[in-house]
This record gives C-alpha cells, structure tokens and sequence, in this order.
C-alpha cells in the first residue's frame, strides 16, 4: 500500500471508531514518562532531605492537620471525577458537569491551600534558596501542584467545551475526559508519595 | 490526525480492545475510596500521635502503607488489570517501575558513598575543608 492509501483508509477507520484506544494509550505513555520526571523529583529530595544548611528542617515547618485536609480533598476529587467518568459512559452530560464541578473545587481548594503553605513559607523567609532540603521541597510539591493547574485548566476547558460550544457528548469527547481521569488520579498518586516522603518521614 | 506510521498499530490496538483504563461502576470507586482512607489515616496516626507505635517502625509502616494504597489506586481508580487488552499499559508501566528504581535507588547508592568517601578522615577530601561537616556529616543520616 501506498502511503496515500493508508492516510485515505486511516481517515474512514477514524470516522468509523474515533480510534479511541490509540488516543488514551499514547496518553497512558504520556503517564509513565511523567512518572519518570516526578522520579527524578523524588531522588533529588530523598539526597537532600536532611540538608537543612542551618536552615528549618521538615519537623519545624510541616502541620500534618493541614497536609491531612489537603490529601484528603484530593483523594475526593479522585472519587468525583470517577462518578463523572460513570456519568460520562452512560452519555449522561449533567451527571458529567456536575461531578466535575465539583471536583474542579476540590482540586481548585488544594491548589490554594498549597499556594498558601509556599507563601508563609517564603514570607517566614524559608524560601527555596535557603538549604538544599527547602529546593528540593519546594521543587517536588510545586512540581506536582504545577500539574494539578494544568488538570484544572484542562478540565475548564472540556466544560467549556460541553457547554458553551455545545461539543456532543460523543465517543471523542469520553475519550477526552478519560484521558483527564487518567491525569488526575495519576497526581493523586503522586500525592501518596509526597505525603508518605515529604511530609510523614519529614515530621517523624 | 494520527501520522499514517501508526495505522498498523491502530488497527491492532483497536481489536485488543480497549487501549487504557476498563470501565467501572460505583462499586470500584467505592472500594477504593474507603481502603484509601483507611490506609491514609493508618499512615498520619502514629506520626500525629507519638507513642502508638515505636519509632523505628514509623518508616517501613509509612512506606509499606503507600505502596498498598498506590496500588489501591491503580486497580480501584486506573482500572489497572492483568488481562490481554491491558497487556501494554501493564508493560510500559512495568518499564517505567523499573526505570524509577534505578533512579532513585542509584541516586541514593551513589550519594550515601559520596558522602562516606567525604565523612572517611583517611580520605583528604576537599569537601572536609570549609563547609564539610555540613555536607558530609547530615548525608549519614539518609
């Protein structure tokens, strides 16, 4: 075959089956190298960890209360966002807004809080470039609050999507929202590694 | 939209079926939510509250809890599973697993002896001169 021809059949395949399954297992790999990027993240801060450079270490800055209210709103919107996807299979558009609705609050809440934390951090003046422990600190959870932004601006815009531009709620766009619920539990992942290394081992 | 290089794996990944995560209902989301509470709580609990548990099992329980509750995640949230039409996701995770140990087990290897060589008095380090104790002795403790 030509490679005219293939273009010409790939395109009436594409139509016929929107070729979902390529679609979410390049997203799938897309995952796996992120995984390696957080990897690299988590070495820094495990050879850093105790580098505090006569700066604070993690007992005098981390409160678990806070870190608690933080994982568990992510850990909720985990929940949401898969009674979205349910909603999203049964092709049920008011089940899907309103559960991410709601876990775009959640995820919006645990940006905050973070974006909070980093500023009475840096305000108290343990900012990322007083030891080596804070650089690393502030680089992993920055990292992965970076990407819970990013999870959020994409999930604005498969709403808007929906809604505003009236986008059927067709076999592409379920893809599309799977592909995010991918992400988002992914992060809440990452998340169970912060907290375990980071904040637990840190306090400990 | 796709590059025509990619038709043929298309149409394979097509008859496997479902190319990332399977479908699931309330049920999974419910499993999962509530283990991971549980585990969670079982891992903030003896930090939180001191004395519960000795301190030196504070560390293996807290990592031991967060590799349950990732996987808790992955079967209850990703709809991870061992069959066929997984048979990639599984693999390029697998892939990924491996590549992530030897990072972040190589940095610690290499940085603990870095710091050994550094902490040995025998060994006339530049790092010993200036700001040595800073950086030699703290590694130990990793």
């Amino acid at each position: 075959m030509s490679p005219d021809s293939l273009v010409a059949h790939h395109g009436e395949f594409a139509e016929d089956h929107s070729h979902e399954p390529n679609n979410v297992f390049g997203f799938w790999l897309y995952l796996m190298t992120d995984c390696i990027l957080f990897a690299t993240l988590f070495a820094g801060f495990a050879v850093g960890r105790h580098q505090y450079a006569g700066d604070v270490s993690g007992h005098d800055i981390f409160d678990l209360k806070y870190v608690g209210v933080e994982t568990a709103l992510l850990l909720v919107s985990s929940s949401t966002y898969g009674f979205a996807m349910i909603g999203a299979y049964q092709h049920k558009l008011n089940q899907v807004l309103v559960w991410l609705g709601i876990t775009f609050l959640l995820g919006a809440g645990f940006v905050g809080m973070e974006i909070n934390e980093f500023h009475h951090l840096v305000a108290e003046g343990h900012g990322p470039d007083r030891s080596a422990f804070l650089s690393a600190f502030f680089t992993l959870v920055g990292t992965h609050g970076l990407h819970v932004t990013c999870g959020l601006l994409w999930m604005l815009v498969l709403v808007v999507q929906l809604t505003v531009l009236r986008k059927p709620l067709d076999t592409r766009y379920v893809n599309r929202l799977m592909c995010l619920s991918l992400f988002w539990h992914f992060l809440d992942i990452v998340w169970i590694c912060v907290f375990s290394l980071v904040y637990l081992m840190g306090v400990r | 939209m796709d590059h025509p290089a990619l038709h043929g794996h298309s149409h394979k990944t097509h008859i496997e079926g479902s190319g990332g995560a399977g479908h699931a209902g309330y049920g999974a989301y419910g499993v999962g939510f509530a283990l991971s509470v549980i585990l969670t709580v079982a891992a903030f609990y003896p930090v939180m509250v001191p004395g519960t548990l000795p301190a030196g099992w504070i560390a293996p329980l807290i990592a031991t809890l967060a590799v349950v509750q990732i996987f808790v995640h992955l079967v209850c949230f990703l709809h991870m599973s061992a069959g066929s039409e997984q048979r990639w996701n599984v693999t390029a995770f697998g892939f990924a697993l491996l590549v992530v140990f030897i990072l972040i087990g190589g940095s610690l290897w290499i940085m603990r002896s870095m710091s050994q060589g550094m902490a040995d008095p025998d060994v006339p380090a530049v790092a010993t001169q200036g700001h040595g104790n800073m950086s030699g002795g703290n590694m130990n403790g990793m």
